[in-house]
């Protein structure tokens, strides 16, 4: 990894060169929500005034550059009788601006998944592969927990990553390909004082992080809480539609489904991502659910972050975005039930284990 | 200013090697077991009862025939181009390379299509996928197979095995209960495994009729037709999930070690290689960790069955 230091205007001369000739992604505000907080999302950007560079943090995640709704993992062609199997793996290259560092922790997650498992995906590889990343860090949302998930910083998985140090911005390149992209940019070494700095704004990104959520040893925990009414609780307020699926940066289940084409020449064999909300997620052939409740599924989807990704990878999967939370229906949010489930047996305790000393 | 003119090949975006191996997408075998399946042809369809037929294919391409290597109670995804892709235990002898045999129920979307095709038609598989029995772990013990239903068809692959390595084994036993008599599956093959492979063999259903003259009720009653020492013995459990709680508690209490016990799981895999999650159960893939769990392990599983 190189450090450097660029101006501000230095800087936008730069991401304007590199989005003017390439299909480039950055944030851009599309809607004002309900509360008039301005909405943003990845879009398509020609030149660099179309990108906020002071944006919150976009609504969707950056996953879907990754892992589309709909990928289409095989195409079959008819002929009299007989099919012929095509697979396609090329992606065309794109550049995305301006991910968090939470955002670029979860693109290493899902390296992690589809990569390093028993199986690597050729489609995520090709598209991961031809992604130049450029990431920003920001200043927390109020309901942010990245911290506490230790996501609130990142050290891989970029290509560039730029801190924001008042009139400039303090770059890690960590690829040639950004290297020799900068190298055509009046690019400084950092000083003393930009060293200092750079370590201030870490400090005060550490420091605004006002949501906290303890997650040490909570796999165990959710094993002792596995029967906890808690689960019936929430699960009856949730709604079972698989927003917070939809919007979560890491979480990548998926169904795969085979549809004729329209011409009855061909079909395709796509993938779609899916949600372990939906009801029929645990469904197998003959009709049996074996997460029939909300309760089950809301469970699940929080076993599968927390405690089975800890298991089987050891880190749990969740980043700490919240976006789940900022898109549910019915105002669910991890650190409510997180707490809640943590606050349930500690109360308990309190009530039945005698406590003289207590005043 | 600068010059501006940057331009970016395809594939050329990033050079740094990437953090993985990369695939060889050139090379025909490592591309093949994820996504491209192998083509087959079905060259023979035998009915078994009104739902459940025998499904005989085979690769059509001598080479990927070779390399289809599989063991007892692995599966397979089979797909019908336009209809989608099932998971379906493979129960035929893991020595015959010429020939993949499924038994299949007509249950869902893509069975359905399937009892639609003639033979000749062409479907393909993909796999093999899972974990297997131990069959090297039991040589010199007592086998114990317990099938309910559509269980026997998994069950065929250890049987043929057992079959193909006899005199490594001691007993075996095979006990099969059936809902009615008519759903009786393989009943031709039933001599056969009596006298050629040497089975203890047992048959019980739970609501007979007039045709039927051997005994009725729960399958476990059939445990005590037979004499062997619980503590050198193996058993293997495949049937619907209902069945496998009180069989492996029932054989628990005979004394058999959990670790000994094998029961194959069943869930709607999706991909087949540990990346769908649809499968999961608590922290464990049924495709990649299983089908095949030591009843052990499925204790320690949270909603296994």
């Amino acid at each position: 990894m190189i450090y450097k230091v660029i101006s501000k205007r230095e800087f936008k001369a730069f991401i304007d060169a590199l989005v003017r000739n390439n299909s480039s992604f950055g944030p851009r505000k599309v809607d004002t929500g309900s509360n008039g907080e301005p909405i943003y999302q990845f879009m398509p950007v020609k030149s660099v005034d179309e990108i906020n560079f002071d944006y919150t943090v976009t609504h969707s995640s950056a996953k879907h550059f990754f892992l589309p709704y709909r990928d289409e993992l095989s195409h079959f062609n008819f002929s009299d009788g007989n099919w012929e199997q095509e697979i396609q793996y090329e992606s065309p290259p794109i550049i995305l601006i301006g991910l968090r560092p939470c955002d670029i922790n979860a693109v290493n997650i899902l390296d992690d998944v589809m990569l390093h498992g028993a199986y690597p995906s050729p489609y995520y590889l090709a598209r991961r592969k031809n992604t130049f990343i450029i990431g920003m860090d920001h200043l927390p949302l109020p309901d942010c927990f990245c911290h506490s998930m230790n996501r609130h910083t990142v050290n891989h998985g970029f290509n560039l990553f730029c801190s924001d140090i008042g009139d400039s911005y303090y770059l890690s390149i960590n690829s040639s390909k950004a290297f020799n992209f900068l190298k055509e940019f009046r690019i400084e070494e950092p000083s003393y004082e930009d060293n200092c700095s750079l370590i201030e704004r870490r400090k005060n990104i550490k420091n605004s992080f006002e949501t906290k959520i303890e997650v040490s040893g909570l796999p165990c925990f959710l094993d002792i809480e596995f029967d906890s009414p808690i689960w019936q609780k929430w699960g009856d307020k949730c709604l079972s539609c698989g927003s917070c699926a939809m919007v979560c940066p890491t979480c990548y289940c998926y169904s795969v489904e085979e549809r004729f084409d329209v011409d009855l020449k061909g079909s395709t064999r796509q993938n779609h991502l899916y949600s372990c909300n939906l009801v029929d997620f645990a469904q197998v052939t003959g009709g049996h659910n074996f997460r029939p409740k909300n309760g089950d599924r809301l469970k699940y989807r929080y076993y599968h972050p927390y405690r089975g990704f800890a298991a089987n990878d050891n880190q749990q999967i969740c980043v700490g975005c919240n976006r789940c939370g900022r898109a549910c229906l019915a105002d669910i949010n991890p650190k409510d039930v997180i707490n809640d489930l943590r606050l349930e047996r500690e109360s308990c305790m309190i009530c039945v284990s005698p406590s003289p000393d207590k005043t | 200013m600068h010059d501006m003119r940057f331009t970016i090949p395809g594939q050329d975006l990033n050079r740094e090697p990437f953090a993985v191996k990369i695939p060889d997408f050139q090379k025909k075998s490592e591309v093949m077991i994820t996504d491209k399946g192998y083509k087959c042809r079905i060259t023979n369809i035998v009915p078994l009862s009104d739902l459940e037929r025998l499904f005989q294919l085979r690769i059509i391409d001598p080479l990927e025939r070779e390399v289809f290597n599989f063991r007892p109670g692995q599966f397979l995804m089979l797909e019908i181009p336009g209809y989608g892709e099932s998971p379906i235990s493979i129960s035929s002898s893991t020595s015959n390379h010429e020939f993949i045999e499924l038994c299949i129920r007509k249950a869902g979307h893509v069975t359905s299509a399937l009892f639609e095709a003639r033979q000749g038609a062409f479907v393909s598989v993909r796999g093999p996928f899972g974990t297997a029995f131990p069959m090297a772990e039991m040589q010199g013990h007592n086998v114990l197979l317990i099938a309910g239903g559509l269980g026997i068809a998994p069950m065929r692959a250890p049987l043929f095995w057992i079959n193909d390595h006899r005199d490594k084994y001691r007993d075996v036993f095979l006990l099969y209960g059936a809902k009615e008599p008519s759903q009786m599956l393989f009943t031709y093959q039933f001599e056969e495994w009596k006298k050629v492979s040497h089975v203890q063999m047992s048959t019980i259903v739970e609501k007979p009729d007039e045709s039927w003259t051997g005994r009725s009720g729960m399958i476990t009653a059939l445990l005590d037709e037979f004499t062997f020492d619980p503590k050198d013995t193996y058993a293997i459990v495949c049937g619907p999930p209902v069945m496998f709680k009180f069989v492996c508690s029932h054989l628990d209490r005979l004394g058999i070690p959990m670790n000994r016990m094998f029961v194959s799981l069943e869930r709607r895999m999706h991909c087949g290689m540990g990346k769908c999650c649809r499968c999961m159960v608590g922290s464990t893939f049924t495709c990649l960790d299983g089908p095949v769990f030591d009843y052990w392990s499925v204790m320690n599983l949270k909603e296994a069955i």
